[in-house]
């Protein structure tokens, strides 16, 4: 099992960044794993570019990932994963949700979305896994468990048992909205090897 | 470290770990104002069995009511960010000379790398300023217990403790230890003038008291556990504090450390011992060269400032690069990318009045601290100047009385319902009183929005959401003396735009009250509300929509082919469309609409 780790989570206010942090947070508690995570607030529900930092090892001081040594990128928007290239290194793992989310320059037409922005990353020998978490989402019934598919797919590149992932839903989510998003959590995780 | 949800270790914030430490410390009153990166504290504390907890109108307001009840003889709490303590300053300073009966500590949040704030000012220099002694913790856990200790010392030498944590703490989530509470008894009247009327006879008293306490403070310094060595390899010795600390501990694990856990007054005997036992002597702190400063002048040698930047905030790359350039390998570099600043929600109240002020290209718009400080951003770009607090009043009147007649017609200040209260409310005093013409806008959504929808006092509910007075701003306005004052629905772009002529060109102080609901209230969440589509068809790509910025709508170019394609005249260079999950149903874009193009769905 490895023995320590760097996860960044990219997206856009509002997409539930938060949460996936937290259930992949308490699953590495639960593993045994010192965590640490660090958020930044204040703009997170104005639409603004949002990243959540966390760290686990046997003994973790600083709680923020250093460039060039994200192990994993959560990315909820595609735009939002290639912005962090910086951190990433060339064993690399990105998970990035097919979603485009326009920034305001290119909803005002005054820019372009760029095309095919990932091939940036594959091109450096990242490997991507590209999935579009909505149509997970919505196949299980509930849109907003989006980011618990995310959640699913990461959880490939970890070597937690997925039991503990299913447990940590059980034990943190509202519990009208468990059986959903361990669904959600199941479907993301195949989709990734399917 | 296992974590077992079940035994006595959580998963909290920085800013939930001090709440937890401020209820097992005793804390009984707890007064503060919203303010990134501190505001969860108050929120957090309120919850717990036995404490009092308020949102003040201010900082100063809030210290004053913490130093009111820590003379009735119980512990008390003050929180608010870094500028939050330059409106709290004036009772810091003499604060510091009455000293307390129940513990008293002010909790300041720093926020280098300004995340959500107007500058980075390193408070580290208010503890030297007002000769108060100052904790400084690494992480959540370290915050909680290190609190406990700021409180007993806070009595142990009569004094107010600072209390220093940066977005790095209280935005950072690690494993906590939970502890039990003290016991407390309820507060008493004690009459003790020499100590608490600062006039002064009494002042010049208490303040030899002040260099006699911070001596002891200065050898208490020396024992304390918070101030600690770890050893390790002594080529290299690093002095650190708080959360550059950690930065120092993964960039350099081998090297001895003294990490300091009270950064004022310093243990200069342990800074020696530790100075002489190193080869180099390295001090790594975020922003000012506090600790760099106050070792220097003990005559030590070592290096700080100059490797390790003055600005912005550290990590462990950045102190691993400062001292060994070479040690860091070649990075990814960043792609060109659209950036992606925040905006004002879909739905925003704030947006009407922005707009109405964005087609008034002669007026200056002074501007303020809150959510609509994003009018300046485009394609609104409708703010001229933003200071600080309630400055928007001020500055206005400030510049009505440079320019004269050359100013009527052309000056308004924009403020929330939360910061009118907070400081905006003395600016309106001045204006009526020395007779002064610009208009004031106050934007009432009902809540102190960018922090997270904290209630102020003209909300109608007190920190726990209960029912409260609530300051009515109109009939306050108008006690003031302000005799035009007139609520405007900011979602009505035509009334509005009337509005803000007639009251920008009176000569006369005019307040307007933009009125209606931030979107992100709970029970605007909540409420059933209609959506606007558009109608593809009748769009003529005439962008009046696309102006007001909303992130609900988007523009789609289209080329010559497409136009005729969609039977658009050729020259049609592209159409708005409405994203309608995320339309929340304001209709400012169907009010600018002239061709028909937008439509309302009413709620089902």
């Amino acid at each position: 099992m490895k023995q320590s780790g760097n996860i960044l989570f990219s997206g856009v206010g509002g997409q539930g960044i938060l949460l996936a942090s937290e259930l992949t947070a308490y699953a590495q508690l639960e593993a045994g794993f010192d965590v640490k995570k660090s958020e930044v607030h204040g703009m997170a529900q104005r639409g603004g570019s949002v990243e959540a930092h966390l760290r686990y090892g046997e003994r973790i001081y600083s709680p923020l990932i250093e460039p060039g040594t994200a192990d994993i990128l959560v990315a909820f928007e595609i735009l939002e994963a290639a912005r962090y290239l910086p951190y990433l290194h060339k064993d690399s793992a990105v998970v990035v949700n097919t979603q485009k989310i326009l920034p305001p320059a290119v909803a005002m037409g005054k820019a372009a979305y760029p095309e095919d922005i990932l091939d940036e990353l594959t091109s450096r020998g990242i490997n991507v896994v590209a999935l579009d978490a909505f149509a997970v989402a919505r196949e299980v019934g509930e849109l907003r468990t989006a980011n618990v598919a995310m959640v699913g797919a990461m959880s490939n590149f970890l070597s937690i048992n997925k039991q503990v992932f299913l447990d940590v839903i059980d034990t943190r989510v509202k519990e009208a909205f468990r059986d959903v998003n361990k669904k959600a959590f199941e479907a993301g995780r195949k989709l990734v090897y399917s | 470290m296992a974590f077992d949800s079940n035994d006595n270790k959580l998963w909290l914030s920085g800013n939930e770990a001090i709440a937890l430490g401020a209820w097992e410390a005793g804390v009984q009153v707890a007064s503060g104002y919203p303010g990134t990166p501190s505001t969860e504290i108050m929120g957090n504390l309120v919850r717990y069995e036995g404490v009092y907890g308020e949102w003040a109108p201010n900082e100063k307001v809030g210290l004053e009511v913490a130093i009111g009840a820590s003379f009735a003889g119980v512990r008390a709490l003050a929180t608010m960010k870094h500028v939050g303590l330059n409106v709290a300053a004036d009772p810091l300073f003499t604060a510091a000379y009455t000293g307390v009966r129940g513990g008293l500590v002010v909790l300041n949040a720093d926020d280098p790398q300004m995340h959500s704030s107007q500058n980075e000012q390193d408070n580290r220099n208010y503890a030297f300023a007002a000769k108060l002694p100052m904790f400084e913790p690494s992480d959540p856990a370290e915050a909680k217990e290190m609190l406990v200790q700021a409180f007993n010392l806070s009595e142990q030498l009569d004094t107010p403790v600072l209390y220093r944590i940066t977005t790095r703490i209280a935005h950072v989530k690690g494993v906590v230890n939970k502890g039990e509470r003290i016991e407390v008894s309820p507060g008493t009247i004690e009459k003790m003038p020499a100590k608490f009327v600062m006039l002064p006879g009494n002042a010049r008293m208490r303040r030899a008291e002040v260099e006699k306490r911070m001596t002891a403070a200065r050898e208490l310094a020396e024992t304390l556990p918070e101030n600690r060595v770890e050893d390790g390899d002594r080529k290299r010795g690093f002095i650190t504090s708080g959360t550059p600390y950690n930065y120092v501990k993964e960039a350099f694990p081998e090297a001895a450390v003294l990490k300091l856990g009270m950064v004022w007054p310093l243990p200069e005997k342990m800074i020696r011992e530790f100075a002489a036992s190193v080869d180099e002597l390295f001090i790594v702190e975020e922003l000012d060269p506090f600790l760099e400063t106050h070792i220097k002048a003990m005559g030590i040698d070592c290096h700080g400032k100059d490797l390790i930047p003055n600005q912005g905030e550290l990590n462990s790359f950045i102190v691993r690069k400062s001292i060994d350039p070479d040690s860091v390998g070649d990075l990814f570099a960043p792609l060109e990318l659209p950036m992606r600043p925040p905006n004002m929600c879909a739905g925003c109240p704030h947006r009407g009045i922005f707009y109405g002020l964005s087609r008034m290209k002669d007026v200056f718009v002074s501007g303020d601290i809150g959510c609509y400080t994003l009018g300046f951003l485009p394609p609104l770009s409708a703010m001229d100047s933003c200071v600080c607090m309630g400055a928007s009043v001020t500055i206005a009147h400030g510049m009505a009385k440079a320019l004269g007649k050359e100013g009527e017609g052309k000056l308004v200040a924009v403020l929330g319902d939360s910061t009118f209260m907070h400081s905006g409310i003395t600016g309106l005093l001045n204006t009526v009183y020395n007779e002064s013409y610009a208009t004031v806008i106050i934007l009432d959504n009902r809540t102190t929005a960018m922090t997270g929808h904290q209630n102020n006092p003209a909300s109608g509910k007190n920190i726990k959401g209960e029912p409260a007075n609530a300051i009515d701003l109109e009939q306050l306005c108008k006690a003031v003396g302000v005799k035009r004052v007139v609520v405007v629905n900011p979602h009505d772009i035509d009334a509005c735009r009337k509005v803000l002529k007639e009251e920008i060109e009176s000569t006369e102080p005019s307040v307007i009250i933009s009125r209606a609901p931030c979107v992100l209230l709970p029970e605007e969440v909540k409420r059933k509300k209609p959506v606007y589509y558009t109608n593809l068809d009748n769009c003529t790509g005439c962008t009046a929509c696309i102006r007001l910025g909303c992130p609900a709508i988007s523009w789609h170019p289209i080329t010559k082919e497409e136009a005729v394609e969609r039977g658009y005249k050729e020259k049609q260079k592209g159409y708005a469309e409405i994203t309608e999950v995320q339309c929340n149903g304001c209709g400012q874009c169907a009010c600018l609409c002239k061709f028909d193009a937008i439509t309302k769905r009413e709620a089902n």
